[in-house]
């Protein structure tokens, strides 16, 4: 493997359908890769957590993954309107999801406490107004 | 189990992946919160759901989950079955409910997981 192998992506806004399509693709080059399945499981799950909180709350963004041999570090940014309280919504439970998404089978408030949960990193820079940047790290090694 | 006893149990049809139901199923998890599934699931499971959109398939991909069975008879579009085929999902429906298909497999042996 290279040193850093670089992925970006930009997820659409308000296509709900095709939400998941970046992380499905960084799955599938992990496997390629070779990456232990434990770590591709917990990079998928952090990473597509995330891009569905992008479509349904920030009208999409840029996603970065840079696979190195040490770590995954993936960088979702948005210009959403930001999140305002992060403590609250770091809340299992709390989400601010319009019904719409609920019936969709999302909006249940446990986007960002899961993506904490499946990485071994996690940092939320957010304004309101101006958008919200997301790093994650999950450690290969 | 196997996820050909699993069809057995529920009287399942097999929409997908007729031929790999020979694969050993740990536990199942039942939801129509993809959220919940995502935060609660483990790999190699059964998903029971009567939620049909394409993010089903995407939530199954990313959590390794093996087969997905649709209860109260839902079914999913074409094109969300396509996805299925795609990612090497098996894909089944039962007309039982949520909370009588959890009961029968449960009884049949599979659990949960623990959190």
């Amino acid at each position: 493997m290279a040193d850093i192998i670089t992925l970006r992506y930009t997820v659409s806004p308000d296509d709900f359908t095709r939400a998941g399509e970046a992380s499905s693709d960084v799955k599938n080059k992990l496997k390629q890769l070779g990456i232990a399945p434990p770590v591709i499981r917990k990079v998928s799950i952090a990473l597509y957590e995330g891009e569905i909180n992008m479509v349904i709350h920030a009208k999409g963004g840029e996603i970065t993954v840079e696979v190195s041999p040490e770590s995954i570090r993936m960088v979702l940014a948005d210009v959403g309107p930001g999140i305002p309280d992060i403590s609250l919504a770091m809340k299992e439970g709390y989400s601010t999801a319009p019904d719409e998404i609920r019936s969709l089978g999302f909006g249940a408030g446990m986007g960002l406490s899961n993506m904490k949960k499946y990485t071994d990193y996690m940092d939320i820079q957010t304004e309101l107004g101006i958008g919200t940047t997301i790093t994650m790290i999950v450690n290969v090694t | 189990m196997t996820l050909e006893d699993a069809r057995r149990v529920l009287g399942a049809r097999v929409l997908v992946g007729e031929n790999c139901l020979d694969q050993e199923v740990g536990t199942v998890c039942g939801s129509d919160m993809m959220s919940d599934v995502l935060a609660f699931s483990k790999d190699h499971s059964i998903l029971l759901t009567g939620l049909c959109n394409p993010q089903v398939i995407r939530t199954a991909e990313m959590l390794d989950i093996i087969c997905i069975i649709f209860v109260r008879g839902k079914r999913p579009d074409d094109k969300t079955l396509e996805m299925a085929r795609d990612t090497g999902l098996v894909i089944m429906e039962t007309g039982h409910r949520m909370f009588s298909a959890c009961g029968m497999l449960y009884e049949a042996g599979l659990r949960g997981g623990a959190i």
